[in-house]
């Protein structure tokens, strides 16, 4: 499987997740619990999909082999694919979801609050867009977290049941290897141990306020979205994803 | 200048029909882009909803810095159609445009001018300065487009596009959009 250059790999982990992030989200269409929340689902997704455009157009230009950011997307196979394992888990309940949204919404606010001082323009400049707009999102999933967990026994139970179903995928989060040390080295992207206690720190009180259960910090295991090795769900949400450009390549409205 | 008098020059055309461009023909160019409207809120320009950054001229065509309100916006290249369309009806050949991210855009770009347009048309225009503040804070008091009321009340934080949220009046009990301050 070809490997790119550290940041480019690192784009590519970017914008993939946004786009799973914001696939998924769009599975809500036409099944959300009420209008308002159908527009807000769809409304943060489309932003992620509007963040993974930039993130695969600097990727594309890098890679620079006449794939631009459409082809990035719909073209490649999930070993590819270098998305958090986090993001392409089934969306549950409204509770697995929301859940998802968070951890990862707080996994974005910071790493993107960090990457506007970057070293590279270009990583700043998307990073500086896609912030402000991920500050709107962190809010939102922080008061569904809030809502729910505190809400009835039930919405309690679903959300405490929510949290064993994905926490395991949050060790992802603050993986770090060499590329990525390299990059931290040139002040490319945040040192991955200080971007861990941030995450911690926002994650541990939304859970506290929520009177949810913190686990133990999760532990690695064989899956690695970096590396291409995924679960089998993304594989399906891909095909869905990718279906018209696979059967009709190039078509265009 | 008329439509039809080319503005610019393009080193693939060999005929002397095209100039170069001047400064009044950068006012001109405002001129025009202050006419093409905002597909989803018409009654606001390109120029008063502050997505028209910079206008200059560059190797012989006009050039045009364009940002976007929101990452996802479907309405982006819509909008660089129109303003590519309007500026080569007015005259101006093979106008190249390029989308800046940075600085981000944010509704205090709005112009006053604009703010009023939207009221008119029934947004609330956005309440104070953007700041990390109005980001992660509270809901602001807004004021109803149609009666003026600052009795009013958010419905949903996201209305018919990103930019806007929904908001009811609690006094003509009207329901508006009102765009958010990023
Ligand atoms: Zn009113």
């Amino acid at each position: 499987m070809t490997k790119y250059d550290e940041l480019t790999e690192f784009l590519l982990l970017l914008g993939d997740s946004a786009m799973v992030q914001g696939q998924r989200l769009c599975e809500w269409c036409g099944r959300a619990p009420a209008v308002e929340e159908e527009m807000a689902l769809m409304n943060v997704g489309l932003d992620l999909v509007g963040q993974a455009r930039n993130w695969l157009e600097y990727a594309a230009e890098r890679i620079n082999d006449g794939r631009d950011a459409d082809m990035l997307a719909f073209r490649r196979d999930e070993r590819a694919y270098r998305n958090l394992l986090l993001v392409e888990q089934p969306n549950g309940d409204f509770a697995v979801t929301m859940v998802k949204q968070f951890l990862y919404d707080a996994w974005q606010y910071h790493l993107l609050e960090a990457l506007t001082e970057s070293a590279d323009e270009q990583v700043a400049a998307i990073a500086k867009k896609s912030l402000k707009e991920v500050t709107y999102h962190l809010r939102r999933s922080s008061e569904w977290m809030e809502r729910l967990g505190d809400g009835t026994e039930e919405s309690h139970a679903r959300m405490e049941a929510a949290i064993d179903t994905v926490w395991r995928f949050t060790f992802e989060l603050h993986r770090c290897d060499a590329g990525m040390q390299a990059l931290a080295a040139a002040g490319v992207i945040p040192q991955a141990d200080e971007l861990a206690q941030r995450w911690q720190t926002t994650v541990a009180d939304v859970l506290e306020k929520s009177t949810l259960t913190m686990p133990e910090a999760a532990r690695s295991f064989y899956l690695n979205g970096r590396d291409g090795m995924h679960s089998e769900h993304l594989g399906i949400l891909l095909a869905e994803m990718q279906f018209l450009q696979r059967a009709y390549p190039d078509a265009s409205w | 200048m008329r439509a039809g008098d080319l503005i610019g020059t393009d080193r693939s055309s060999a005929s002397g029909q095209r100039r170069e461009g001047t400064a009044a023909d950068i006012d001109y160019a405002w001129q025009v882009l202050a006419d093409v409207p905002d597909p989803e809120v018409p009654a606001v320009s390109v120029v008063e909803l502050g997505i028209v950054r910079e206008v200059s001229w560059q190797d012989g065509h006009l050039h045009v810095l364009v940002t976007p309100t929101y990452s996802g916006c479907p309405a982006t290249e819509f909008i660089e159609q129109l303003i590519r369309e309007a500026l080569e009806d007015a005259g101006f050949a093979e106008p190249q445009l390029q989308q800046k991210l940075d600085p981000a855009w944010t509704t205090d770009w709005i112009t006053d001018a604009g703010r009023e347009k939207l009221r008119a048309f029934g947004i609330a225009p956005p309440v104070g300065s953007s700041s990390k503040r109005s980001l992660l804070g509270e809901a602001p008091q807004v004021q109803c487009p149609h009666c003026g009321s600052e009795h009013t009340e958010q419905i949903s934080e996201f209305g018919s596009t990103a930019c806007k949220a929904l908001y009811r009046c609690r006094d003509c009990l009207e329901p508006f959009d009102y765009f958010k301050c990023i």
